[in-house]
């Protein structure tokens, strides 16, 4: 017994640096706010001339909100699947547009195609910071009470829409078939 | 020492001094007194800055810690409590953002497993030492054991 001592503290210690490989993007943290209700805001919104918008215009349906910039890469990235997601499936996107500069968020828009049903400039920061942001894209599922279902770091690409916000969509009860 | 290098010098100094005093404020926030000054330092050594893994959101340089110190100070003029000021990040940030992470099932491997491995290994090293002691015997007992060996049949 004594003589596999060796061997049965390197399985062990070969088995947990293993599980390390299997952890996700150690960047990715659990998100405090699902289950959580979507933060108040009263924020400019991106239009020409710019209006005003509220929790109350985000909650009342369920909706993605998505936090971008045009200073992000992978925003750009995931632009064309969210451009997919609205044609396909209807689903409401709200867009924060993040420490941006909002003429160019416009220009963005015009250039690359617009799937956000409106935007709320978030230029300081600080919905950001409510909503436990720490980069963008980040995206949010906010059921038709407000409440976050669902919270994705990084990209929204077709697979997470398939395996992560589909499942979740049809729990909530709208269909997320496309 | 020649002018040139004299002035040299000092430029230098002047440089070094500089780079010292454009290191040690944040943000350019002006505090009531001192000791709310200290106060905001040692809440901010406390918060994990979220997108930089291992540094604080006072030394950070990341957008996301100057966002997070500026809710720190608009949470402090408010008249927010320390305790306060931690369930607020915590509630939006989680545990990640606090560098003394609460007591709870999410945590319980990263609070105990030290003290199960230091056990492990006080368990060795007790278990080593017990069988050291058992291999050495006096010169009586030796004699005693080739006694015994010798009546066996």
């Amino acid at each position: 017994m004594h003589r596999l001592l060796p061997l049965a503290a390197f399985v062990v210690l070969a088995g947990i640096l293993y599980l390390g490989f299997t952890l996700r993007d150690p960047t990715l943290l659990p998100s405090a706010l699902v289950g959580q209700p979507f933060p108040e805001f009263d924020l400019p919104t991106l239009g020409d001339p710019p209006g005003r918008a509220t929790r109350a215009d985000v909650a009342g349906d369920v909706r993605l909100v998505n936090v971008w910039a045009t200073w992000c890469p992978t925003c750009l990235a995931e632009h064309g699947e969210l451009m997919r997601i609205r044609r396909a499936t209807g689903l409401s996107i709200v867009g924060v547009n993040y420490k941006d500069d909002p003429a160019e968020a416009r220009a963005w828009l015009a250039r690359h195609g617009d799937p956000y049903d409106f935007n709320v400039v978030d230029l300081a920061g600080d919905l950001g910071v409510d909503l436990g942001v720490y980069g963008a894209p980040e995206t949010f599922l906010v059921d038709a009470g407000g409440t976050i279902r669902y919270k994705r770091v990084g990209e929204v690409n077709g697979r997470v829409w398939r395996e992560e916000i589909a499942p979740v969509l049809a729990e909530i009860g709208t269909p997320g078939d496309g | 020492m020649g002018s040139l290098s004299r002035i040299g010098l000092a430029a230098w100094c002047v440089w070094l001094a500089a780079g010292a005093l454009g290191a040690s404020p944040i943000d350019g926030f002006d505090f009531p007194d001192a000791a709310t000054a200290e106060r905001y330092q040692a809440l901010l050594s406390e918060f994990r800055c979220p997108k930089c893994l291992n540094e604080s959101i006072a030394s950070s340089g990341a957008p996301i810690a100057v966002d997070l110190r500026r809710t720190v100070r608009r949470l402090m003029t408010a008249g927010a409590g320390d305790d306060e000021i931690r369930a607020h990040l915590r509630a939006r940030y989680g545990d990640f953002v606090l560098y003394d992470p609460p007591l709870g099932p999410g945590t319980w491997a990263l609070w105990f497993a030290p003290l199960a491995l230091a056990g492990v290994g006080v368990a060795v090293l007790v278990r080593a030492g017990l069988r050291r002691r058992a291999a050495s015997l006096t010169e009586r007992e030796r004699e005693r054991v080739a006694r015994l060996l010798d009546e066996a049949p």
